[in-house]
């Protein structure tokens, strides 16, 4: 198949002697990070199902427009899709082989992430507050895991992105940290994909 | 290959206890293969066409098997051809992609001819007024309420043969599944839904019936006799019940519904409007997801005979043992 | 402060049955057994070093066949006691909560820790050397893979003497398995062993599937891939579309008992149909997983051992294909009885049969590839003749339980469980034994006695039809599933003892099989690399192959390379031309795996019993572990020519 293919990239590949048929690593890892992002649409696939079945059964609880505040929704909106931006710079600077570009793009893309998983939060708290918890009713333990499902994607995502920009910051622009950072600006415009998903379906249909 | 003929030996002695244990009188037995009620005659009559329908493939296949099996084994003097390259005939394997196709297909309609013609919740064609009988599954027993005649039974439950009998199920515990095999094919019992399930008795008879879907603890238990009777039996039944049985109080079915298991009951009057509430109970502000399960608009018994509710203090069901916690022992 | 502590270990320990005490006794004196002889022999830094600690799909492989046939053993003795139980009417050797218990875990163990993980054995052992790899795509998240089902595995057989088993039924629907019914910790084992097995099970689907598309020997283009290779590709792919849904469900479950959610509790709005159908959409699914890469060993079986090319190749690779793809349409046959209308079911009924067809088709073209061989009935072949005749009619009674309206009066009877363990057994096990039978002196470089396996082959075979037989016709008397016992009245004695001894009967076959091990692992008869006459890759190289699989690979164009290649050389025509010896690149051992795995194991347990103080430390545990294993940049290294030349002479002058 690739394999032509593969050999002539093996070539730039830093380590040293490669074999008639002995696959570029680098962009292996790519693929089977291209496939763990189809099981993860499925997993996210099985609980927008859920909340789906779900979002009807409030169950005596508070209802989806008694609930939603949207102008909060919004502004975590607009910031989780600038921060996708922004992973799109630093993969631009990367290819620019700015290394400085790279890791400042980074920091501003965890930084737009800690405030989204920030805003999150705190409307979660203020749902408890209200009463509203993941034991109220169907709807709300259907809410609750997605969006914290989702939430939590983020939070790891903050925590490996900052272990890549010490990755970064050590071992500078080689093809294994190269491939790191693609896979994480990957991992970052799905989760965007999906808060896309998860802003239609939860909120904008919850509160119409 | 002494130790080999003896467990070819052990096979067949045993396949004969077998088969002489299935024509010595058990032959009664098998209560699906003999069936009481125009369902469970209709279900059986699908199971021999697609048993049919599946030999005129498989018998060929064994066949052929044990013929090519013999025919090409590595002996030295064995003059059947030898083609190790051949691998592909497009004639033969047009063949049997067809030959599957066109049986699955045939099943298919017959298939879907029949399920809509033996759809559960589809009243039967009778001369006769059908007779409606609620069903709740609790753990671990069947109570069985009559809103036409205002009575109950648990654990086993009457009608007259050649009635259709129109079922109403529910459960007021984890989801079971009801099953009277000569009159038909089972159903789940399940909380929040009222399923409906139409039966019929060709002849009088008791009929053995169970619960088919796990429950938990003592699951085992749950099996329950129905008996069809002729309208006269059924009448004088009802009679005898109403005057001779306690009657079933809200206070009597909490105790009832309680984890337990306990002997055959019966009870002369019902509380205003059980069974709904019972369903309702699950179904609370509940769109049922998925599937399309109406949560019934009940026909709810009208007066009822439990104008005496109050008089009567407690109808308890009679013979409750003593295992009627919940411990066990593995928690 | 001793009154606490035995108050503690009562609700601890499970108690109250001299079954479990006499299992308590054996598991600590195998334990010490072990631990002595390790010490004793001075072998613990051999094993953490070739074994805990391998990147080697070939020593994972093997870890994997021998976890799966311990599990066997444990999921074995469960049959056994049950069928114990129902032998004769009335009985109670074992109370109703320990014989719930007891089936349930009988179906998850069989299925999750016994069927999965000799799949995935196979899959290890088999794959890469068939289509001329170095290694899987992953090696350390192999061996992660490996290590989860193994944690995995020990945490849900701890429910055994700790805690308390699960006892809902191995898809343990709500709300029995909800708190409101099942309070005991037994269900949250259920949920954790499971889940951490399960990750695992989804990190080797994608393991294979990447393996499986780039890393095949130059010029093996797709459609002439091995067909047991195919059907590895097509396992893993229904894997990837499964799994996370049962991640997913084992989840919300979780939530639903941990947190007090409502996703299919009965009260304030929660829907237990809703579990049914997503543990379905991925059960159904699972039951492809397991008995496609059956299919493939069988495909290569029955070629190798009539001497003949596959018949019908492409074929065989559309219906393994569209078998994977159908498996997704089908899950609510399950629960033909719950009264969706007929409309949904006339569609899942029609959806389910057309199975029937991809199915009937393979079976065909293994007919046809006999037709006109040399077929030579040595182990592996053996258990595909009794394969065939099993299955077919285990599929015939498949078909009739998908004809809807007449599975109303199948449905949750002894005919459902004949037909499962009909296909289950006659399809996978008996797939699974052929195949370990098939590739044995290619992993361990001896034969099996085949005359010892001759017995077990019969006890097996014969076994099963005693067993399970009777249990169609139980299924037609009205014995429901799952029922601990019965009255007299009913008539089930009769069968229900012969389906026993039956059981038995296959027990022995086990035992037998075992021998064959010992017996063959004493009077070690050395195999050559190529001792069935093979036609595929991994026949080319020594047995038990060099951890480094190839010296250097051959350009492959051909569907049965080595047979070709083996022909070529008779008629005395030029054979392969080898690239020459190069530096092998090799991923370095790594302890991360054993000890991330580990931490899941711990954050399970803790939340089993609520522990946070435990559960919290492992899950920082499972963070310290992949942050340590992204910061190490030193996780490979170079095998020199030399050493390639030494190892490969050492093998040749073996052979």
């Amino acid at each position: 198949m690739a394999h032509g293919n593969a050999h002539a990239q093996s070539n730039s590949h830093s380590h040293a002697p490669s074999h008639e048929g002995h696959v570029d690593l680098e962009s292996l890892r790519l693929m089977g990070f291209w496939i763990f992002l189809i099981t993860d649409c499925i997993l996210f696939g099985s609980l927008f199902a859920t909340y789906i079945v779900l979002h009807g059964n409030t169950a005596g609880g508070p209802t989806a427009s008694e609930l939603f505040h949207m102008p909060g929704v919004i502004a975590e909106t607009f910031i989780l899709l600038t921060s996708s931006f922004t992973s799109g710079l630093a993969v631009l600077s990367m290819n620019q082989g700015n290394r400085k570009g790279l890791i400042g793009w980074l920091v501003v893309t965890a930084l737009l992430g800690a405030s989204f998983i920030t805003l999150e939060v705190t409307e979660f708290v203020k749902m408890v507050h209200e009463g509203a918890t993941i034991g109220t009713s169907g709807f709300l333990s259907g809410f609750f895991t997605l969006v914290g499902t989702h939430g939590l994607h983020v939070s790891l995502g903050l925590v490996w992105m900052t272990a890549l920009m010490i990755q970064l910051g050590r071992h500078g622009i080689t093809p294994v940290t190269r491939r790191k950072v693609n896979i994480i600006s990957l991992y970052w415009h799905f989760l965007d994909v999906v808060w896309i998903f998860v802003f239609t379906i939860v909120y904008m249909l919850g509160v119409m | 290959m002494n130790l080999i003929r003896g467990i070819r030996r052990l096979a067949a002695v045993s396949s004969l206890i077998g088969m002489t244990m299935l024509l010595s009188g058990c032959m009664d037995k098998f209560v699906v293969l003999d069936p009481k009620g125009v369902v469970g005659r209709q279900q059986l009559d699908l199971m021999i066409i697609s048993l049919l329908l599946c030999l005129v493939v498989i018998v060929p296949v064994l066949i052929l098997t044990f013929v090519i099996a013999w025919r090409y084994r590595n002996k030295t003097e064995n003059k059947a051809a030898y083609k190790p390259q051949w691998e592909h005939s497009t004639k033969l394997e047009v063949v049997w992609w067809g030959i599957p196709i066109v049986i699955i297909l045939i099943l298919a309609v017959v298939t879907a001819q029949y399920t809509y013609k033996l759809e559960p919740s589809k009243p039967l064609q009778s001369e006769a007024k059908p007779i409606v009988i609620q069903v709740t599954s609790l753990d671990w027993k069947w109570l069985f309420q009559y809103p036409g005649q205002g009575i109950a039974t648990v654990n086993y439950v009457k009608f007259p043969a050649n009635v259709p009998v129109q079922f109403e199920l529910t459960s007021d515990a984890p989801m079971n599944s009801f099953w009277i095999p000569q009159l038909g094919g089972q159903i789940y019992t399940m909380s929040g839904m009222a399923m409906k399930l139409n039966l019929m008795a060709d002849e009088p008879g008791t009929y053995r019936g169970s619960g088919a879907n796990f429950s938990g603890k003592d699951f085992a238990k749950m099996h329950f006799n129905a008996d069809a009777t002729s309208q006269a039996d059924f009448d004088k039944w009802v009679e005898q019940v109403k005057s001779k049985s306690p009657p079933l109080t809200q206070d009597g079915y909490d105790r009832l519904a309680a984890p337990g298991v306990m002997e055959k009951a019966d009870y002369s009057s019902i509380p205003n409007g059980l069974f709904d509430r019972i369903v309702n109970k699950y179904s609370g502000g509940h769109s049922m997801g998925g599937m399309d399960m109406s949560v019934h608009p009940n026909p709810a018994p009208g007066s009822m005979q439990g104008m005496n509710m109050s008089v009567h203090p407690n109808p308890a069901p009679s013979s409750m043992p003593a295992g009627m916690d919940m411990s066990q022992n593995h928690h | 402060m001793w009154e606490k502590i035995q108050q503690f270990a009562s609700g601890f320990f499970v108690t109250g049955d001299p079954l479990i005490y006499g299992a308590d006794v054996s598991i600590v004196l195998t334990m010490i057994a072990v631990v002595s002889a390790l010490t004793y022999f001075k072998k613990w830094t051999w094993l953490w070093k070739e074994w805990l600690t391998t990147v080697d799909h070939k020593r994972i492989g093997i870890m994997y066949v021998i976890a799966s046939l311990l599990m066997l053993f444990r999921g074995g003795v469960d049959a056994l006691l049950m069928r114990t139980q129902l032998a004769v009417p009335n009985n109670d050797f074992l109370s109703p909560s320990h014989y719930n218990a007891i089936f349930t875990t009988h179906g998850v163990i069989m299925i999750l820790f016994m069927a999965m993980p000799l799949m995935f054995g196979l899959f290890n052992l088999v794959v890469p050397l068939q289509i001329g790899a170095r290694d899987v795509a992953y090696p350390f998240l192999n061996s992660l893979s490996f290590w989860l089902f193994f944690w995995g595995a020990m945490l849900f057989n701890m429910s055994f003497v700790i805690g308390g088993s699960p006892d809902a039924g191995w898809l343990s629907y709500p709300p029995l398995s909800e708190v409101s019914h099942s309070p005991g910790v037994g269900q949250d084992f259920y949920i954790w062993g499971i889940q951490i097995s399960g990750i695992g099970s989804l990190m080797t689907g994608i393991n294979f599937v990447v393996t499986i598309l780039k890393m095949r020997a130059p010029g093996m283009k797709m459609m002439k891939m091995p067909i047991f290779t195919w059907s590895v590709l097509s396992s893993s792919l229904t894997i990837l579309l499964a799994f996370p849904i049962l991640t997913v469900t084992l989840a919300l479950l979780f939530i639903d008992r941990y947190l007090g959610a409502h996703f299919f509790t009965l009260t304030a709005g929660g829907n237990p149909m809703m579990y049914i159908n997503l543990i379905w959409m991925w059960g159904h699914p699972e039951v492809y997983i397991v008995v496609l890469p059956a299919f493939g060993v069988f495909s290569e079986v029955v070629a190798t051992f009539s001497r003949k090319r596959l018949f019908g190749y492409a074929s065989t690779v559309f219906a393994l294909m569209s078998i994977s793809v159908f498996s997704f349409f089908t899950w609510a046959h399950h629960f033909f009885t719950m009264g969706s209308g007929a409309d949904v079911n006339i569609f899942f009924a029609i959806s389910t049969m057309l199975i029937a067809i991809p199915t009937g088709v393979k079976v065909f073209n293994w007919l046809f590839t006999m037709y006109r061989g040399r077929i030579s009935f040595q182990g592996p072949m053996l258990w595909m003749m009794g394969f065939i005749p099993c299955f077919v009619v285990g599929g015939m009674t498949g078909l009739l339980l998908s004809v809807a309206p007449a599975d109303f009066q199948f449905h949750n009877s002894y005919f459902l469980i004949a037909h499962f363990h009909q296909v289950l057994i006659g399809g996978v096990a008996f797939g699974y034994f052929s195949g370990l039978y098939y590739w044995w002196p290619k992993v361990f470089g001896f034969k099996l006695n085949e005359k010892i396996g001759k017995w077990a082959f019969w006890l097996w075979n014969i076994g099963f039809y005693v067993c399970f037989m009777p249990q169609y016709a139980l299924g037609l008397m009205g014995m429901t599933r799952r029922v601990n016992t019965y009255s007299w009245d009913t008539g089930w004695w009769g069968l229900n003892l012969v389906s026993t001894i039956g059981g038995f009967l296959m027990g022995i076959g086990f035992l037998f099989q075992v021998w064959q091990i010992l017996h063959s692992v004493k009077f070690m008869e050395r195999a050559s690399g190529d001792p069935w006459g093979g036609r595929t890759l991994e026949w080319s190289i020594p047995s038990p192959a060099p951890v480094y699989n190839f010296a250097s690979l051959p350009t492959v164009d051909e569907k049965d390379p080595w047979w070709e290649e083996k022909e070529r050389r008779e008629r005395g025509e030029p054979a392969w031309t080898l690239p020459p010896l190069e530096p092998i690149h090799m991923p370095k051992n790594s302890g991360i795996p054993i000890i991330m795995a580990f931490c899941f194991f711990l954050t399970g347990f803790g939340f089993v019993f609520h522990w946070l103080w435990i559960a919290i430390p492992g899950l920082v545990g499972v963070a310290g572990c992949m942050l340590a294993h992204s910061f190490n940049y030193n996780t490979d290294y170079y095998i020199p020519v030399d050493e390639i030349k030494r190892t490969e002479a050492a093998a040749r002058g073996a052979v």
